[in-house]
């Protein structure tokens, strides 16, 4: 791992409206390049908020936010980042291929090298054959597969997760897991990942952050040594339990297991865009 | 989009929203009436012409002409414009009020009927849509020698033609709304051994209220242009369609009145609108909660 | 590790087809019996022969008076479509423009939706004194005004409600306002517009038609209507009903098969699930 870190966040503070909720609360984190990071914490503890200042579509009250070397405005701008989100997202009136294509088209790549690229991506995501399909002629899992090749087809060297696999069932689940971690590797990008999945958290990364109940604050940091590739067995290893109970026991720390208040965040999110 | 979580709920009246409202009514008219006379005179200064159509005061009067004229007397010694008119308004309303409760009870219970049968909504719907492209004013005439024949007032005839241009949008609507509810909230209710009239009373009624109050809404409007044409073919001389038709044949002479008729039946469309709207605010927030 | 290939919820062309044949099979036999029944009913009672004529003379009548009919259709056709062409698309202009400034859009609704509440037709006799009574104008100009308002307020609605996670897509992509109205707002709002259009179809028939009754040439069909129902000549009058029906119809036909093409897309399109 490089010294240079591709996000780097100081003493991030996140208060939706004066005097009104306080999502984050001195959050400082460094992720290095082609590190796999996850973001674990109860509802409504500010990970998607912290996942989308990264992403400059919030900004932060106070503290330093910087992406890929700039700050994050910047970064958006130069579409150094692809952001899956938990629904797919893909517009329903294009094509597989040309949901896919979209960004490409935005930044004014010709027809040839869009095609090309899209073929690569399909490829990538096991979806050869499926270009002229439409969405809502595809299952949960494959209308994500897609919303992951568009946010790679620029090739970015940052990629924000959040909670893309929520909405799907285990086995599908489990299976996706295994299909990201094969592309995480041959993009040779940086993932965060935002999930309230232990198991997940603990398979898919190199770091998991741990989060407390709001106002979000970091807890812990766990460090995941288990061996690359990661496999179908990796789950049933000793170490992998062990994990699991160190990234458990800090999120009872933090407040994780205690009765959940009702949470607006998705909610503050949008009016805060102005949505 | 995002409604903000941030507000809290009060009942009752926001006088701060109310006067905001008011103002800004009061802004959009003033804004309007700029704008007429701006384009009258315009019209007029450059000449403007559309085929046949000039800018003048007979083609295009003054607002406050307009106005004025509704407290002129509308006849030697006779009665004020804005007494005739009200008068009218008052008979049109009254039609086009029983033309409504007509249409909406029975589009409410054709919706009933066919949402519970497929294969009658196959059978009926094309021709329930097609109903509407025959021009009610068609029909109208027979339907006013019809019912006369059997006896009933004029003005019922024009009811009927009114319930005619309700029955329609509230069918339809009321299909969608009664046929929309989420299959888990009908599952529930099938497991609490509920019987069809059950399911239908608490859980499909209060699905279909939204659906149901836009229908009024577009009804309202519906019900006071099909009273008004339907005057005419009935030859009904008290109400708002025989004053339109009585100040045309005086338009070149006094073009004020009928505009001012117009204004009142704009009044009377828009107050029948606000009122069904009125009644939605308080019924839907009275309503049970969805299930699901 | 290779991943198996979910399978695709889709069916076949040659079922799909097959399945809207089967749609249609209860409409055909309530519209045979129902003829039946007038034509029984009529002729077996001898009721109001006058009134109701059996569909069997109204047919004869349409045959015989098909060129009058014809001439009088397309005369009122003219202003039903000519209306509806511009009051669409005014609607549609102003709601691109209004759209642009969404409080400002969001503040009108209320109003454009109360304004719809007013009589138009009312105004018949005054465009007859605008242009002429005997002018197709006058009546062009009442079915714009009917068409203006549904299209404006649907419009609107499709061009603003679309999904927040959208436009957040978009902002991630660092696209402008243009490119997000080009790639999302636009197509967001198809069915919406369309929707909008089908409504003016049959309002422009409404105002074609009743405007005539304020006064209107002799070739247009809602004075044919009048006329012939003056005389007590109820065959003829149903008669030239019919044709207005049909004209109604194939108007709305025409909007809703353009709006297949456009939207081959769409879910409601796909004859899914019902």
């Amino acid at each position: 791992m490089s010294d240079q870190a591709v996000v780097s966040l100081k003493g991030v503070d996140k208060e939706f409206g004066t005097g009104g909720v306080v999502a984050l609360q001195g959050i400082d984190l460094d992720i290095g390049e082609r590190e796999f990071v996850s973001l674990i914490g109860p509802s409504g503890c500010g990970k998607s908020t912290l996942l989308r200042i990264m992403g400059d579509l919030i900004q932060q009250t106070h503290g330093d936010v910087v992406v890929n070397g700039k700050p994050p405005h910047q970064a958006r701008l130069d579409r150094d980042y692809g952001i899956v989100f938990q629904d797919a997202v893909l517009l329903d009136w294009r094509t597989v291929a040309k949901n896919i294509a979209l960004p490409l088209e935005m930044m004014g790549w010709n027809r040839q090298r869009r095609a090309d690229r899209v073929r690569e991506l399909l490829d990538l995501v096991e979806l050869s054959g499926f270009e002229g399909h439409h969405p809502w002629q595809l299952s949960g899992g494959m209308q994500q597969r897609v919303s992951i090749a568009r946010a790679l087809s620029f090739d970015p060297p940052l990629l924000l997760m959040d909670e893309p696999f929520g909405a799907l069932d285990e086995m599908t689940r489990e299976r996706l897991n295994l299909e990201l971690l094969q592309i995480w590797e041959a993009s040779k990008s940086t993932v965060v990942f935002v999930t309230h999945s232990i198991s997940e958290a603990v398979f898919l990364s190199t770091r998991v952050v741990v989060m407390s109940a709001r106002p979000g604050r970091i807890v812990g940091l766990v460090d995941i040594d288990l061996p690359q590739p990661r496999t179908i067995e990796t789950r049933e290893e000793a170490r992998f339990a062990e994990l699991t109970r160190d990234v458990r026991r800090l999120l009872r720390e933090g407040g994780g297991f205690d009765a959940a208040e009702p949470t607006d965040e998705e909610e503050y999110i949008v009016a805060e865009e102005g949505l | 989009m995002g409604s903000t979580a941030i507000e809290q709920e009060n009942g009752g009246i926001h006088w701060r929203d109310l006067a905001l409202r008011l103002a800004s009514l009061a802004g959009i008219l003033v804004v309007l009436c700029l704008l007429w006379e701006g384009f009258k005179w315009v019209g007029e200064a450059t000449d403007l012409a559309i085929g046949a159509f000039r800018v003048n005061d007979e083609t295009f009067p003054h607002i406050h002409s307009i106005v004025g004229q509704l407290f002129e007397p509308s006849r030697r010694n006779g009665p004020l414009l804005i007494d005739v008119l009200g008068h009218a308004a008052l008979f049109t309303a009254k039609e086009a009020l029983v033309g409504f409760l007509l249409g909406a009870s029975i589009g409410f219970g054709i919706g009933v009927l066919l949402a519970h049968s497929r294969l009658l909504q196959r059978g009926f719907l094309p021709y329930i849509v097609a109903s509407q492209t025959i021009p009610i004013l068609a029909i109208a005439p027979m339907v006013v020698v019809w019912l006369g024949g059997r006896g009933f007032p004029g003005w019922f005839s024009v009811s009927v033609i009114a319930a005619y241009l309700t029955f329609f949008p509230v069918t339809i609507n009321s299909l969608r709304g009664l046929t929309s509810v989420d299959p888990r909230a009908l599952e529930l209710m099938r497991s609490y051994a509920a019987s069809p009239l059950e399911i239908l009373w608490k859980l499909r009624i209060p699905t279909s209220l939204p659906y149901l109050f836009a229908a009024l809404k577009i009804a309202a409007t519906a019900c006071v242009v099909g009273a008004i044409i339907g005057e005419l073919p009935a030859s009904i001389q008290e109400g708002l369609g025989g004053a339109i038709l009585n100040f045309n044949q005086y338009y070149s002479l006094e073009p004020e009145s009928l505009w001012a008729t117009n204004l009142i039946a704009a009044l009377l469309g828009i107050g029948f609108y606000l009122v069904i709207a009125g009644v939605e605010r308080l019924v839907v927030r009275r309503a049970p909660e969805h299930v699901g | 590790m290779s991943t198996v290939v979910e399978p695709i919820p889709r069916g076949t062309l040659g079922r799909r087809i097959g399945r809207g044949f089967q749609d249609w099979i209860p409409a055909v036999v309530v519209f045979v019996a129902g003829i039946a029944l007038w034509e029984g009913l009529v002729r077996g009672l001898d009721i109001q022969n006058f009134l109701l004529p059996p569909p069997s003379d109204i047919t004869q009548t349409l045959w015989t008076e098909r060129d009058t009919l014809w001439s009088a259709g397309w005369f009122t056709f003219q202003e039903a479509l000519g209306g509806w062409l511009i009051g669409c698309s005014a609607g549609v202009l102003v709601a691109l423009v209004l759209a642009r400034w969404r409080r400002l859009a969001t503040a009108l609704m209320p109003y454009a939706i109360a304004a719809n509440a007013i009589p138009i037709i009312a105004f018949a006799p005054i465009t007859n004194n605008w242009f002429g009574t005997l002018n197709q104008t006058s009546k062009m100009v009442i079915a714009a005004v009917l068409c203006f308002f549904p299209v404006l307020v649907n419009t609107i609605r499709g061009l603003t409600s679309v999904r927040p996670q959208q436009l957040e897509l978009m902002r991630s992509y660092a696209a402008g306002e243009l490119a997000t109205f080009r790639r999302v707002r636009f197509p967001n709002s198809l069915p919406y517009l369309f929707t909008g259009l089908k409504v003016g179809t049959v309002l422009a028939m409404i105002g074609a038609i009743v405007g005539d009754y304020f006064g209107g040439s002799q070739d247009a069909l809602g004075i044919q209507i009048r006329r012939q129902a003056g005389v007590f000549a109820f065959t003829e009058a149903w008669a030239a009903i019919v044709v207005a029906s049909i004209l109604g119809i194939a108007f709305y036909a025409a909007v809703s098969v353009a709006e297949r093409l456009a939207m081959s897309w769409h879910p409601s399109m796909r004859g899914a699930a019902d």
